[in-house]
C-alpha cells in the first residue's frame, strides 16, 4: 500500500482512506480482526466445554500418577524425621518416636488403612502392619523401638523404611517405574522386579503386537472390498456400502454379543463344523474367551475404519492409468503393483493409523471376549481402577498409553489431517 | 468391473476368485449382525439353531425372549395383561427402565453436543479462524483418547466436583463424546459452502441471527441432523463412562447388556440386540437419505 502511494504521489505520501476518512490499512486490519474474533467466539463455548469436561479431568488424572499424598498427609512426624535425616540412615530413636506418634495420630484420624495401602503398593504384605500398629497405638510406651518391634518384627525391615522414605514425599515417579516392571532397591537404584511379578511390559508388548496384527488383518480384508466398491458404478457401490456402514452403525455390544454367539463352543460355527463332520463333537474349537476371540471380534469391529479411508482414496483414481500400463505391455500384476498400489498408499496410511490408534486403547471387546490371554492394557487400567484400587498405578499406565496415542494422533494430523476424517 | 473379452484364462480365474473373496469378506462383515435376528426367536435357551428351527418348524420359534424384556423385574409378571399390567411394566421392568434412562441421557446429550458443535463448526469452517488446526485437534480428541482413560479421568473429576451418580454428569460426559462426530459431519457439510450467500443476506439487511436461521441453517441442516444422530448413537451405545460415574440404579441399555454378557448371557440379550440392529438400520437409512439430500442441496452430486 505504501509503495503504491509513494509511486503515485510526490512529497509526503497521501494515505489511502475509506469513504468515511479512516486510513484504509487500519480499516482493513480492523475488519480482519473483527472476522477473526467472530470466528473465535463461535468456537469458544465448545472449546471451554471440552477443556472443562474433558481436558481438565484427564490432566488431573495424569497429575495423580505422580502425586499420592496418602502417606505424606497422614504421617507428619515421620515426614519431618525423613527430611531431617538424609538417605541411608537406619532409624534411630527419633525415627521410632516419630513412627509411634504417627501411629497414634493414624488411630485418632482412622487413616491407618490409607497409609498402609499406600506403602503396600510398593511393598506387598505391609498394609496389616499399619492397621495393627494403629490398633495397638495406645499401648505403645517408650522406648518405642522395642515397643513397636514387640508388635511386629517386620517393622525393622530396611526395605519398609526405604519405601516409607519414598512415600514421605507426595510426588513420586515410583508408579512409572512399576509400570515398566522396575523398582527402587534399598540404595535407591532402579532395578528389575522379580521375574514372576513382571506383568506390565509383557502386557504393553502384547497390546502392541495384537494391535499391529489387527491393523494388518483389517488391511488385508479391507483392500479387496474397497477396491471393488471403488471400481463398481456408484449405484451398485452405494448399495454394497451398506454392508460396511451397517456394522459401523450397530452397537459395539451387539457386535461383540454376535461374536460370542457365533464362536462359543456350543455356538453356530462349532455346531456347523460338527454337523458337517469337519471336527468331532469332543474337539470343538475354543475360539472365544481367548486371544483368538479378541482378534476376530476387533478385526470385525475396526474393519469399517479401514475400508472408508481406502475407498475415499481409491474412488478418484483414474482407471486409464492402469489401462495405459496394460497397453504398454505390463501384466495385470505389474500394473497393479507399479501403478495402482502406489496411488492407494495415502489411504492405507490413514486407515492403518486410525485402526491402530483405536485398537491400542480398546477396552470393551477384550473385556468381554478376551478371557485371560486376550486382555489389553486398557483392561489392566480398569482392573487397577475397580478391583485393586491402585489408582496411582492406573493413572501411570493411562499416562503411558495416552502419550503413545497422542503421538500417533499428532502423526495422523500431520500426515492425513483431521479434517479428512470421514464417517461414511 | 466387467472383464474385457481379451482376458486370458488366468485373468478370468483370478477375476472370479476375487469376486468370491470379496463376497466372503462382505459375509464376514454382515453375517454376525444378521445372525442374532433369527436366533433371538429361539424357543430354547440356546445360542445356536435347534433342529426345529432348521426345519422351519413354527414350534421351534417363539417370542418368549421379547416377552422377558417386558416381564423381567416386574412385580406381578403373570397377571392378566390389562392396563395395570402395562403400568407395572412401565414402572418396574428393568429393560424398560434402562431404555427410559438411555433415551433421556441420549436426548439431552445430543441436544447439547449438536448446539455447541454446530456453532463451533461454523467458526471452524471460516478461513480466518485463528489456531484452527490445534483447536480442531483438541475438539476431535474425545474420539481418539481411549474410552477407559476418559472414564478414569471423569471418575476422579466427578467424585471431586460432586457430579458423580447424577444424570447431569453422564449427560455432560456423553455430550463430550458425541461432539467430535457433530464437528466432523457439520464441517464436511460446510466445505464448499458459498459464503457470499451470508454476505448477500447481510447486504439485504438481515441480522446475523436471521441470516443463520433463514440462510445457513436450511443448507447445513442435513449435516446437522446426521451429526446429531451420530451423537445420539454414541451416547446410546456408551457403557464404560456409565459404569464408572453412574449410580447403581442408573441402568442404561448398554450397561444392562454389559452385565448380562458378563454374568449369565441369556437369549434375552439377543432380543435386545435385534431391536438395536433394527434401530441402526433405520438410522443408517436416514443418514444416507440426508447425505444425498445434502449433496443435492450443495450441488456436489457425484452423478
Amino acid at each position: 500500500m505504501a509503495n503504491l502511494a509513494d509511486a503515485r504521489g510526490n512529497g509526503p505520501a497521501p494515505t489511502l482512506t475509506t469513504a468515511d476518512g479512516k486510513p484504509l490499512r487500519e480499516a482493513l486490519a480492523k475488519a480482519e480482526r473483527h472476522a477473526r474474533n467472530r470466528a473465535f467466539f463461535l468456537v469458544l463455548p465448545l472449546l471451554l466445554f471440552i477443556l472443562i469436561t474433558f481436558v481438565a479431568p484427564i490432566a488431573q488424572m495424569l497429575h495423580r500418577s505422580v502425586h499420592n499424598p496418602a502417606f505424606s498427609d497422614n504421617m507428619p512426624n515421620l515426614v519431618a524425621w525423613f527430611e531431617e535425616n538424609p538417605e541411608g540412615i537406619s532409624p534411630d530413636e527419633g525415627g521410632w518416636d516419630a513412627l509411634a506418634q504417627d501411629l497414634i495420630l493414624a488411630r485418632e484420624n482412622k487413616t491407618a488403612g490409607l497409609v498402609g495401602t499406600r506403602v503396600n503398593y510398593e511393598l506387598s504384605g505391609t498394609r496389616s502392619l499399619f492397621t495393627k500398629g494403629a490398633r495397638n497405638a495406645r499401648k505403645l510406651e517408650p522406648p518405642y523401638r522395642e515397643a513397636i518391634l514387640d508388635l511386629d518384627e517386620d517393622w525393622a525391615d530396611p526395605a519398609l523404611w526405604q519405601v516409607m522414605r519414598g512415600a514421605s514425599s507426595a510426588y513420586t515417579f515410583n508408579f512409572y517405574y512399576a509400570a515398566v516392571d522396575k523398582t527402587l532397591d534399598q540404595d535407591g537404584n532402579i532395578v528389575d522386579v522379580d521375574e514372576n511379578r513382571k506383568v506390565y511390559v509383557k502386557l504393553f508388548t502384547r497390546t502392541l503386537i495384537l494391535s499391529l496384527l489387527i491393523t494388518f488383518l483389517t488391511f488385508i480384508l479391507a483392500y479387496p472390498i474397497a477396491h471393488l466398491l471403488a471400481t463398481l458404478p456408484l449405484r451398485y457401490s452405494n448399495l454394497l456400502m451398506i454392508f460396511v456402514l451397517l456394522p459401523f452403525w450397530t452397537s459395539l455390544l451387539v457386535r461383540t454379543t454376535a461374536w460370542i454367539v457365533l464362536l462359543q463352543s456350543q455356538g453356530v460355527v462349532n455346531d456347523s463344523l460338527v454337523a458337517t463332520g469337519i471336527i468331532d463333537d469332543e474337539s470343538r474349537i475354543q475360539m472365544i474367551y481367548n486371544q483368538t476371540g479378541t482378534i476376530i471380534a476387533m478385526t470385525h469391529i475396526l474393519l469399517p475404519f479401514m475400508v472408508l479411508p481406502l475407498y475415499s482414496v481409491m474412488r478418484p483414481i483414474n482407471p486409464s492409468y492402469v489401462r495405459a500400463a496394460r497397453s504398454l505391455g505390463a501384466t495385470s500384476w505389474t500394473a497393479f503393483r507399479r501403478i495402482y498400489f502406489p496411488q492407494t498408499i495415502p489411504g492405507i496410511g490413514a486407515g492403518a493409523l486410525l485402526v491402530f490408534i483405536l485398537a491400542v486403547g480398546y477396552y470393551i471387546t477384550p473385556a468381554l471376549v478376551g478371557g485371560s490371554d486376550g486382555q489389553l492394557i486398557s483392561n489392566l487400567i480398569a482392573f487397577h481402577m475397580t478391583n485393586s484400587l491402585n489408582w496411582s498405578m492406573a493413572a501411570a499406565l493411562a499416562t503411558i498409553l495416552l502419550t503413545g496415542i497422542l503421538l500417533l494422533y499428532w502423526l495422523y494430523d500431520r500426515l492425513v489431517g483431521i479434517d479428512n476424517l470421514k464417517l461414511g | 468391473m466387467a472383464l474385457p473379452s481379451h482376458a486370458s484364462t488366468l485373468e478370468k480365474v483370478w477375476h472370479y476368485a476375487y469376486l468370491v473373496i470379496c463376497s466372503l469378506i462382505f459375509l464376514f462383515l454382515i453375517a454376525p449382525i444378521l445372525i442374532v435376528i433369527p436366533l433371538s426367536f429361539n424357543a430354547e435357551p440356546y445360542f445356536t439353531f435347534t433342529e426345529k428351527m432348521l426345519a422351519l418348524d413354527p414350534t421351534g420359534y417363539s417370542a418368549r425372549w421379547y416377552d422377558l424384556l417386558l416381564t423381567f423385574g416386574m412385580e406381578n409378571p403373570d397377571g392378566p395383561r390389562t392396563g395395570s399390567w402395562w403400568a407395572d411394566v412401565w414402572s418396574n421392568a428393568h429393560w424398560v427402565n434402562a431404555a427410559k434412562n438411555s433415551i433421556i441421557i441420549g436426548f439431552f446429550s445430543t441436544i447439547l453436543a449438536t448446539c455447541l458443535g454446530t456453532i463451533a463448526a461454523l467458526g471452524l469452517s471460516r478461513p480466518e479462524m485463528p489456531y484452527r488446526r490445534a483447536i480442531m485437534a483438541v475438539l476431535i480428541s474425545p474420539m481418539i483418547v481411549p474410552i477407559i482413560i476418559t472414564a478414569t479421568g471423569l471418575f476422579f473429576f466427578y467424585s471431586m466436583t460432586g457430579l458423580a451418580n447424577s444424570y447431569f454428569g453422564i449427560i455432560l460426559a456423553h455430550a463430550t463424546l458425541g461432539i467430535p462426530f457433530v464437528i466432523i459431519t457439520v464441517t464436511a457439510t460446510l466445505v464448499g459452502f458459498d459464503h457470499s450467500l451470508t454476505r448477500a443476506a447481510a447486504s439485504l439487511g438481515a441480522t446475523p441471527t436471521r441470516t443463520f436461521f433463514r440462510v445457513i441453517m436450511p443448507l447445513i441442516l442435513p449435516g446437522v441432523i446426521s451429526g446429531a444422530l451420530f451423537a445420539f448413537v454414541t451416547s446410546f451405545d456408551e457403557v464404560v463412562v456409565v459404569l464408572f460415574v453412574a449410580a447403581h440404579d442408573q441402568q442404561t441399555i448398554p450397561r444392562q447388556m454389559w452385565n448380562g454378557i458378563r454374568e449369565q448371557i441369556s437369549p434375552a440379550i439377543l432380543s435386545v440386540a435385534t431391536i438395536l440392529v433394527i434401530i441402526s438400520i433405520l438410522l443408517l437409512t436416514t443418514v444416507e437419505l440426508l447425505r444425498r439430500r445434502s449433496e443435492k442441496l450443495r450441488g456436489v452430486s457425484p452423478g
